[in-house]
């Protein structure tokens, strides 16, 4: 399978420029190298820009209502769990009106594959802060500035028990990619916070980690089981200093690359990868790549696992042995 | 004296720990073995526990029983059994002027007479109870002490079976022989022996104990033996009815049934006992809210499963946003709006007609959707049924509306098997369109859309609660083609029309005064209706269980009156919905707005 195998007849109506487009290209990109049929594969999605996206897939497709997403998300996985079901949300439609959906989500642990499109503006609607504008952010809804803090979207999914979180940016579509197959392998709720770019209503959301010259220095790509290093030639890296975490640079008071931390991104106790989600500049990168991936039972799995138990020592096997459990009068 | 009656109503209250809805079953189940009609209502608090022996402790369960048809649990009782004086006070105005009362007179107890908030030391003189009500003071607790004194049972257990006590005395007061009642116990308690010991021993003493009072009462009930007919019946409530329509339809189907529900009362007892049922293959999620419970259930329509949503009012407003979405992707579902007393919160545990336009109008856009109304506790199965069939034959949701009355009452059910429902055939996909895979095309008779669930090769299409292109099945925001689509998502619910039953009229067909109601209210207008028919008064009464569409010939019915009289427990609106289906009607109503059912003699006053 290929990437036009999962190409919609259906032209992208995404602004020229956005953000959006990279990720609609990785996303059938992942799709692809999956490698499960598009028959097999469902979109689910909400309303915004991001929400558009089925329409672009040629999977099965549901673009349904602002911020039940998740929920319907959660219909389809459990009805059926067999089919490999994708979410496409952003970060007004799954973080502000769809935000009990999608934290409960998490918690049940389904197993779906949320691509969380953050680009911290209401499109859409032509541009009102959202839920992960920074604190005195301009827009139309916000004049003098929000006096709001931001989700910031990591610690929410870790604070709901989420068993998966990546981070990548638009522009970086090999990792995109990356995440995303990783996301679809992994057993649970997937998070991929995708950082994007709105040209029209928040020009250079991402632009302190996009830049492509500064980028190596500001972010961290993080991989399972390798050293946490980072910079132009990986020069720098990332320590434990008593409960934080510590910039050091290799060479530089003794510091080794076996002094760095080693990154496990399956261990169950989310004390790191919370420190590592929440890093900012300037004086930490920002982490990107799969933060978190680890392993629970799924709740589909354990509704099925339960019918069966059921099913095995129920004495009622029909619909006609339920109705003579009843008293029944002659 | 010997009273022979056709019917008879009993009135069990006490605490909500004394053991009143058993009690109540119990003898209502006796009566409907000896081949008499049932119908039967619990009256809970709404407190979950409320301090013992105050007024708002009382649980009380009604049960009327008859030689003929019953219709309602009934607007008076002949025999109030209460266990205390609160039970006592809360319920006189239910008393007929020549009913028993039954009462423990352990607990009529100055201490007792405190806490129901008595200011004397005799509350039948303060209640000023008719000296044609005749009391029957029993010492229940002791007799039931004395009973099980060898039992070796812990004392609290000992007072928990002074119900048994009451209902030993209330067979013997009704002529009921206990031998039906140590059936229904010893099938109840069969995995506790002791239990069942003790419950069938302060049964029979209380059955004697009453023998040996020489009463000047006694009740007489004919029971009819027509016991010829081999009709299997079971004493059934609404919400379990209900339940059991949906798990019979989804076999029918040949579809898992899914539930997405957020427990709301007095809905709640259908995802419950549909939550029991992972041995038949049904799937309950307890979804985060309201809106996720229908959400989940729209997705897992989407993928194909019979999928189900229950709710009460506040619970169908949160939903009303879903309920387009399900009519813009024309997905299969059924709603169940188990209606409370509103708005709010309201009454959550009391009933009311009250969201009935809601569930026709109650959406943005023009949104129609099927409607049906359940009539009885044992009809709940039928129309469950039916909105499950609507739905996937229809590729529509379907709103099914009961009420706290039906959801808790009981009656009589002729018990349904596999083999005696129709078979249920969802709209699938077209074949032959295989290959150019159009989610536009429909079925050119229901103008059902034809559909292609996840996992089928071929047939891969993106559904929206955008506009759909008529043609294509793709947006579009062209002005007239949403003109065209309004059409045909209004003409594919009118048509179900064409496959629903004629409406029939009851009683007296050829009367001038036709009664018209819709759901619950069935019991209490076909009790009005027959009344009126024997006191020489010609009534006809039109009950609907479908409401949107109407069947073919409603319009007809309505028009060939000359006296149209629509009773309903709101404030007309079934009456402002008829009249805005019919040109030139012209009707009478008669509303009700004490959520609280209809009482036969209510009505006929107002006619």
């Amino acid at each position: 399978m290929t990437q036009q195998d999962f190409k919609s007849n259906q032209y992208v109506r995404f602004c020229p420029g956005c953000g959006d487009h990279a990720i609609t290209m990785a996303l059938q990109k992942a799709m692809a190298e999956i490698g499960i049929p598009t028959h097999n594969t469902v979109v689910i999605s909400g309303i915004g820009c991001s929400s558009r996206m089925p329409h672009y897939l040629n999977t099965y497709g549901f673009n349904t209502i602002h911020g039940r997403g998740a929920a319907i998300a959660t219909g389809v996985k459990t009805a059926n769990p067999d089919l490999n079901v994708w979410l496409m949300t952003g970060d007004g439609d799954c973080l502000a009106i769809g935000g009990n959906h999608f934290i409960h989500a998490l918690r049940r642990n389904i197993n779906l594959n949320i691509c969380l499109f953050n680009n911290r503006i209401y499109g859409l609607t032509k541009g009102q802060y959202s839920p992960t504008s920074p604190k005195g952010f301009v827009s139309k809804s916000s004049p003098y500035g929000t006096v709001e803090r931001p989700f910031r979207p990591a610690e929410l999914v870790m604070g709901a028990r989420g068993t998966f979180f990546a981070r990548t940016l638009d522009v970086d579509m090999p990792t995109t990619v990356k995440c995303m197959v990783q996301a679809s392998r992994h057993e649970g709720t997937a998070v991929v916070e995708c950082l994007v770019n709105c040209v029209i209503f928040n020009n250079g959301a991402h632009s302190y980690i996009a830049d492509r010259e500064e980028r190596s220095e500001r972010t961290l790509m993080l991989e399972h089981g390798k050293h946490m290093l980072f910079g132009k030639d990986k020069q720098k890296g990332l320590v434990l200093d008593g409960l934080q975490l510590k910039v050091v640079t290799i060479g530089e008071n003794g510091i080794t690359e076996n002094d760095i931390l080693v990154h496990d991104a399956h261990t169950a106790d989310d004390t790191l990868h919370r420190k590592l989600a929440l890093m900012e500049g300037p004086d930490f990168p920002v982490a990107l790549g799969v933060i978190r991936d680890v392993e629970e039972p799924t709740y589909e799995k354990e509704v099925y696992r339960q019918m069966q138990e059921v099913k095995e020592t129920s004495k009622i096997k029909t619909f006609d042995d339920l109705i003579n459990t009843l008293e029944i009068i002659r | 004296m010997k009273r022979q009656q056709t019917d008879l109503v009993v009135r069990f209250c006490g605490d909500s720990g004394d053991g009143m809805q058993l009690t109540g079953n119990l003898f209502a189940s006796v009566s409907a073995l000896l081949g008499n009609s049932i119908s039967t209502f619990p009256d809970y608090p709404a407190e979950i526990r409320a301090p013992q022996g105050t007024l708002g402790g009382v649980s009380g369960f009604q049960v009327h029983i008859g030689s003929g048809n019953v219709y309602t649990p009934g607007d008076k009782a002949d025999i109030l059994v209460a266990m205390n004086p609160a039970a006592l006070k809360t319920n006189t105005h239910y008393l007929k002027t020549d009913s028993v009362i039954l009462f423990d007179t352990d607990s009529f107890t100055p201490k007792d007479f405190e806490k129901a908030q008595f200011t004397t030391d005799n509350p039948f003189t303060e209640l000023q109870i008719a000296e044609s009500i005749q009391l029957l003071p029993v010492p229940l607790t002791s007799l039931t002490k004395e009973s099980l004194k060898d039992s070796g049972m812990d004392l609290k257990a000992i007072v928990r079976s002074k119900n048994m006590l009451a209902l030993g005395v209330i067979c013997f007061l009704t002529d009921r022989s206990i031998d039906k009642a140590i059936h229904f116990l010893e099938n109840k308690f069969k995995k506790k022996p002791s239990v069942l010991e003790a419950n069938l021993k302060v049964l029979t003493d209380g059955y004697n104990y009453a023998s040996n009072l020489h009463l000047d009462i006694q009740f007489i009930i004919d029971n009819p033996s027509d016991n010829n007919s081999q009709v299997e019946r079971a004493s059934i409530a609404g919400n379990k009815a209900t339940a059991f329509g949906l798990l019979a339809a989804a076999k029918k189907a040949h579809r898992q049934l899914f539930v997405g529900s957020y427990p709301i009362t007095p809905a709640t007892d259908i995802m419950q006992e549909l939550a029991l049922r992972k041995d038949l293959g049904a799937v309950v999620v307890q979804a985060e809210d309201e809106i996720s419970g229908i959400c989940t259930a729209i997705g897992a329509s989407f993928a194909g499963n019979l999928a189900v949503t229950t709710t009460s009012g506040p619970g169908m407003s949160l939903k009303s946003e879903a309920v387009g979405l399900a009519v813009m992707s024309e997905l299969p579902l059924v709603l169940v709006d188990v209606q409370r007393g509103g708005p709010s919160t309201g009454l959550p545990t009391k009933s009311e007609q009250t969201d009935l336009l809601q569930a026709i109008w109650g959406r943005n856009g023009e949104c129609p959707v099927v409607v049906l109304a359940a009539s009885t506790p044992a009809n709940c199965f039928d129309f469950a049924f039916m909105a499950a069939k609507l739905a996937l034959e229809h590729s529509t949701p379907v709103i099914l509306l009961t009420d706290a009355y039906l959801a808790n009452g009981t009656a009589l059910w002729e018990v349904m098997h596999l083999k005696d429902l129709p078979p249920i055939t969802p709209v699938g996909i077209d074949r032959q369109a295989k290959g150019h895979n159009n989610p536009a095309l429909r079925d050119p008779e229901s103008l059902a859309r034809y559909m292609a669930l996840p996992g089928t090769e071929g047939f891969e299409y993106r559904n929206m609660g955008l506009e759909r292109d008529a043609e294509t099945g793709t947006i579009s925001t062209n002005p007239d083609n949403h003109a065209r689509m309004i059409k045909t998502r209004a003409e594919k619910v009118s048509r179900v029309a064409d496959y629903i039953p004629y409406a029939h009229v009851f009683g007296n067909p050829n009367a001038d005064l036709l009664l018209v109601g819709f759901g619950s209210t069935e019991g209490h207008l076909k009790a009005v209706t027959e009344k009126l028919n024997k006191e020489g008064k010609p009534t006809a009464l039109l009950q609907l269980n479908y409401i949107y569409p109407l069947q073919r010939n409603v319009k007809q019915i309505l028009l060939r009156y000359k006296r149209v009289v629509v009773c309903e427990l709101n404030s007309g609106q079934l009456a402002t919905y008829l009249r805005s289906q019919i040109e030139g009607l012209h009707l009478e109503q008669i509303n009700k707005t004490t959520a609280q059912p209809f009482e036969i003699e209510e009505i006929i006053s107002q006619l």
